[in-house]
């Protein structure tokens, strides 16, 4: 991950990371060449895996997947829905049974499959990258360079902790000893978005399977291809049958059965607000299930004169439209202090405009499509609503090119937190700038949403980082920097962003239920 | 090194057809070991020593010299400080790299030494007389899930941020301690290595190690592997020497900031003031044991797994474990019961050539160690006690011992208190649970007990009562890198494996910044 760092060092020519990276011990091999898609790539798995076997659906139906770069049909994909749940429920459900293989393993056994699955994916990301760039729109090389090693890494990190969950022994009061046990809840439905197809599904699946859970997971339907590849690492690593079960299908149909299910212990979601409310208010409505929620944001990236504005244009630049600015976490509110202002929205639109847009497998691109037609639409709409309210449109605004989802990079100046682009998320590759005076005020107004999952801070006083640190509202506050992810650092959201935390130490709790066990004793000693 | 492990080849040795039926599924010993690495690693390169001095290592099973070692003292233990202290200056490639790149680089070792796993057993087998079985199986796993479980800690030491009082934000950094010298036993040579390299790398330290002077060889071995994992320079380095010597050195050095010792009670004590004398370098040690295994009648109906894990607890390694059951503790009603199938057990071990698939024990270390044993088995005699089974040195060559059963001993006795080291087994009987508290933790001693019984409330009882720093319920030697291990009393100071092991290679830096107003 380190998303906009790792993207400077490969994307860029003039990397400013280039020193570090050659003072930095890799124990990857430097990348002497420049990895290269694979160009004849089959598609070898499109149906639902359970009990690590191949199954086609209940209802004979299946899901199109296309190109975004180009509207070109991929392939067709088996359509899970309710009967196909069900059955991967019932798999998931035998496969977590006291005394089945899975249960009796040792934590240590866990995470040393957890490990083999990273080597596999390893052996395989030249495969998943082309897989995941020509599905998701993303550029091959961030793909590579971006999702392939964060998923990795989570796969690594969460290979680690499979036997250092630790219980706790209790100085409980009377004559009793207590200890508890951190037990894995259970079966786990997990839904994810298309945004980062297979890094979300690591992000999913690695905490819940070192934990010793077993999951049922649905990717999105746009992207389901790097998850169903991932069906057949998870098989060769040595998975026992269903551990992992994998069922492509909507959000509507197999998404609801998920989240409704009355013998799934947790479900966890990344994706919008709005299906956010509806699995939490379904998971009430049937068995009380776990939820976790990773939703939508609204960040805002607060930029203060004293800052190095250089570094804080180009952060603000990839903070809002790495990933074609389909990211939860991008900083799509940037607030400048106003005497840098009129330099900043300079800069950062120069900086917009030599963004390269094409074809996601070709060096040198910056920007792939939209994730599809209808985002693609959303995103048009909402640059209009900017339009009409007043903003100022610095640069883009329109559709780019011939075919495929592709929209210009855009910068909005003026822009006044009413206006529905600064309130609304719009995933898409739309910057905002708005101008700030003051310390307070900028604080007040980053507050003022009902979003809470990041903000970044960009400033050289120290007593600002920490005032601001401690007063925004999100999930996680970067400072002089932005994007900058980790395996080991918790994600997550305040407000309507979420609820709980993925990766870190953090993430492990949301996949555990705690047992008491208490016993009487004849005599207490310390 | 888990239970299930150590069980497993016990179980098909005590069964001759299970034994034979497995036999062509066992791994074997390679032909014709070719010594690799006999020299100082300093800088991940191989040195002569200063003083061109070199030592002779010797086979124990058979007496025979296998080759000639580096002799390493102060001088070569100076200049592997000076690499270790080099490697771990600010903005240096160990110090710059990412947490996690330590723990890829601690899991490609051993990924190395499952490679190399055949290689490594014969290595260790042929030069600590171990069954080769055992070293393949036990030291070799043990070593493996060592490094493959710190691997995972690496970027898993999290400092905390402290609610302080006042305007300020505070928060700690574990960091490393810095150069650590780490000297280790002959009795397990590989895999202390492992437990002493594994944490101390996992937390970002450098290493200046040295492996006992009768089993240097696996551990140079290892030498080549951190290297080829890709290790920076001058983060490992390996001295092997004498005690007096280069041992003297790494604990009296003022450059090492922490040393790690395993081995005798005595010698701990040596360290400890030579670390208070110098620089006040931290110290853990993992020292002696003389070890109660508590076995009550109400075991009875599991009697035979009583006998087999007292009698594994103890003869384990020819007996040359700090982790040995060498008091055993039976209570009245199944004592005549106990003690003859103890010795029948015991009269069934098959002691041999160590690389003979069906050897449970092979030679002491050394004819001084032998020695040492045998008059622990004659002053055992003379003080009373009642030789059940063996006493005497087995075989025409080699420092063999024969395992050797005493009933009727009492706690006075020298051998009762004293570490033997060695495959002699010492069975005592007890009354009650308050006396057997009582002699079981009148020792200065307090490294591990065992403790036999069905019954819950013993057992919780027990378990509290006891001072020892590993408490086995119905088990014995069930260590696990997962556990913290070490020792009460004179047995030790501070913990190694599990996450408590993290403490012992970190220092805590508070950082507290003044901030303007505090918010919860």
């Amino acid at each position: 991950m380190h998303v906009s760092e790792n993207r400077q060092r490969t994307m860029s020519n003039e990397s400013r990371d280039g020193q570090q990276r050659e003072n930095k011990l890799s124990t990857r091999p430097l990348d002497t060449e420049m990895p290269m898609p694979v160009s004849d790539l089959k598609i070898e798995y499109t149906k639902i895996f359970m009990n690590n076997e191949w199954h086609d659906s209940c209802c004979g139906r299946r899901i199109p997947v296309y190109n975004p770069a180009t509207g070109e049909l991929l392939c067709e994909v088996e359509e899970g829905d309710k009967e196909d749940i069900d059955k991967a429920v019932k798999c998931a459900r035998q496969a977590f049974q006291l005394g089945s293989p899975w249960r009796r393993m040792d934590a240590s056994e866990r995470g040393r499959l957890l490990c083999k699955l990273a080597d596999l994916v390893e052996r395989d990301r030249q495969i998943l990258a082309t897989l995941e760039a020509i599905d998701s729109g993303k550029l091959f090389l961030v793909a590579y360079f971006v999702d392939l090693v964060g998923t990795i890494k989570t796969l690594r990190y969460y290979g680690g902790w499979a036997d250092k969950i630790q219980g706790k022994t209790i100085p409980v009061d009377g004559e009793y000893f207590t200890f508890t046990r951190h037990e894995p809840i259970g079966v786990c439905g997990q839904i994810i978005p298309w945004n980062f197809p297979l890094l979300m599904f690591a992000w999913k699946i690695a905490p819940a399977l070192c934990c010793g859970n077993t999951v049922i997971i649905k990717p999105a339907e746009q992207t389901p291809l790097t998850a169903l590849h991932m069906a057949s690492l998870i098989k060769e690593a040595g998975f026992p049958p269903g551990v992992v079960n994998i069922v492509p299908g909507y959000g509507p149909t197999a998404g609801h059965a998920i989240a409704q299910h009355m013998d799934i212990d947790k479900v966890a979601f990344t994706g919008s607000t709005d299906v956010g409310k509806i699995i939490k208010k379904a998971a009430g409505n049937s068995n009380l299930k776990r939820v976790t929620l990773e939703l939508g944001g609204k960040n805002p990236n607060i930029v203060f004169a004293d800052s190095d504005l250089e570094h804080a244009v180009e952060q603000a630049h990839h903070g809002l439209f790495f990933n074609q600015g389909q990211c939860c976490l991008a900083g799509s509110r940037v607030f400048v202090e106003e005497p840098i202002y009129d330099d900043f929205v300079l800069k950062s639109v120069e900086r917009a405009k030599k963004r390269v847009l094409g074809n996601p497998l070709v060096p040198g691109v910056d920007q792939g499509p939209q994730i599809d037609k209808k985002h693609f639409d959303k995103i048009l709409e909402l640059i209009e609503s900017g339009r009409r309210e007043g903003a100022k449109l610095e640069c883009g605004g329109g559709a780019w090119g011939q075919k495929g989802f592709f929209i210009q990079p855009t910068v909005f100046s003026d822009v006044t937190d009413d206006m529905r682009i600064a309130k609304e998320e719009i995933f898409g590759p739309v910057q905002q700038i708005m101008k700030f005076s003051s310390i307070e005020e900028v604080i007040r107004r980053a507050n003022n949403t009902h979003y809470g999952l990041a903000a970044g801070v960009f400033t050289n006083d120290i007593n600002k980082a920490l005032t601001i640190s401690a007063a925004l509202q999100a999930g996680t506050v970067w400072v002089n920097c932005y994007n900058a992810m980790s395996s080991q650092c918790p994600f997550g959201g305040f407000k309507m962003s979420g609820n709980g935390r993925e990766m870190g130490e953090y993430g492990l709790q949301e996949y555990t239920e705690i047992k008491t066990v208490t016993i009487k004793i004849p005599q207490k000693n310390s | 090194m888990t239970s299930s492990k150590i069980e497993l080849p016990a179980e098909v040795k005590a069964d001759a057809a299970a034994l034979l039926g497995s036999l062509h599924l066992a791994p074997s010993p390679l032909p014709n070991l070719e010594i690799k690495h006999t020299k100082i690693f300093i800088n991940n390169e191989w040195q002569n020593s200063v003083s061109g001095k070199a030592f002779p290592v010797y086979n124990p099973s058979n007496g025979e010299m296998i080759c000639e070692v580096q002799e390493a003292d102060k001088a070569d233990v100076d200049k592997a400080v000076q690499a270790a202290r080099l490697a771990f200056s600010l903005g240096s490639v160990w110090r710059r790299m990412d947490a996690s790149d330590r723990g890829r680089l601690l899991s490609k070792l051993a990924g190395l030494v499952e490679r190399d796993r055949t290689y490594l057993a014969t290595l260790e087998s042929l030069d600590s007389g171990k069954p080769f079985l055992q070293t393949f199986f036990l030291d070799l796993e043990g070593t493996i899930k060592t490094l493959r479980y710190f691997a995972g800690w690496a970027d898993k030491v999290h400092g905390l941020t402290i609610p302080m009082d006042g305007d300020y934000f505070s928060f700690t950094r574990n960091e490393p301690i810095g150069v650590c010298g780490q000297i280790i036993p002959w009795n397990f040579p590989l895999m202390m290595t492992a437990w002493k390299l594994a944490p101390a790398l996992c937390c970002g330290n450098t290493v200046v190690l040295k492996p006992a002077e009768q089993t240097p060889l696996s551990c140079l071995y290892m030498g080549a592997l951190i290297k080829e994992a890709g290790f920076p320079p001058g983060v490992v380095n390996i001295v092997p020497g004498f005690g007096p010597t280069a041992g003297a050195a790494i604990a009296c050095h003022m450059g090492i900031d922490k040393v790690a010792f395993t081995g005798s009670t005595e010698i701990g004590k040596l360290i400890q003031e030579a670390a208070g004398r110098s620089n006040l370098k931290r110290v853990t040690l993992e020292l002696g044991g003389k070890n109660p295994n508590i076995i009550f009648a109400d075991a009875d109906c599991k009697l035979d797994v009583a006998v087999e894990q007292a009698h594994q607890g103890v003869f384990f390694n020819n007996g040359q474990c700090c982790t040995a059951g060498s008091r055993i503790y039976v209570e009245e009603p199944i004592y005549e019961e106990f003690v003859r199938r103890s010795v029948e057990r015991a009269k069934r071990r098959v002691v041999g050539n160590p690389f003979d698939p069906t050897t449970e024990q092979g030679p002491q270390i050394s004819l001084e160690q032998q020695n040492r044993v045998l008059e622990f088995i004659q002053s055992g005699m003379r003080e009373g006690a009642k030789l059940e089974c063996g006493g005497k040195a087995f075989g025409l060559k080699g420092f063999y011992v024969e395992p050797t059963v005493f009933s009727n001993v009492c706690d006075d006795m020298h051998f009762a208190k004293e570490e033997i080291f060695g495959p002699v087994q010492q069975i005592m009987k007890f009354k009650t649970i308050e006396e057997v508290i009582e002699r079981a933790n009148n020792s200065d001693y307090g490294l591990t007990a065992g403790v036999f019984t069905n019954d819950i409330n013993r057992a919780m009882t027990l378990s509290a009562a006891l001072q020892a720093g590993t408490v086995w319920i119905n088990c014995f030697n069930a260590l696990s890198s997962q556990s913290p291990f070490g020792g009460f009393k004179m047995s030790g100071n501070g913990r190694e494996l599990g996450e408590y092991s993290l403490r012992e290679y970190s220092e805590v830096k508070t950082i507290t910044v003044k901030v303007m107003e505090k918010n919860s």
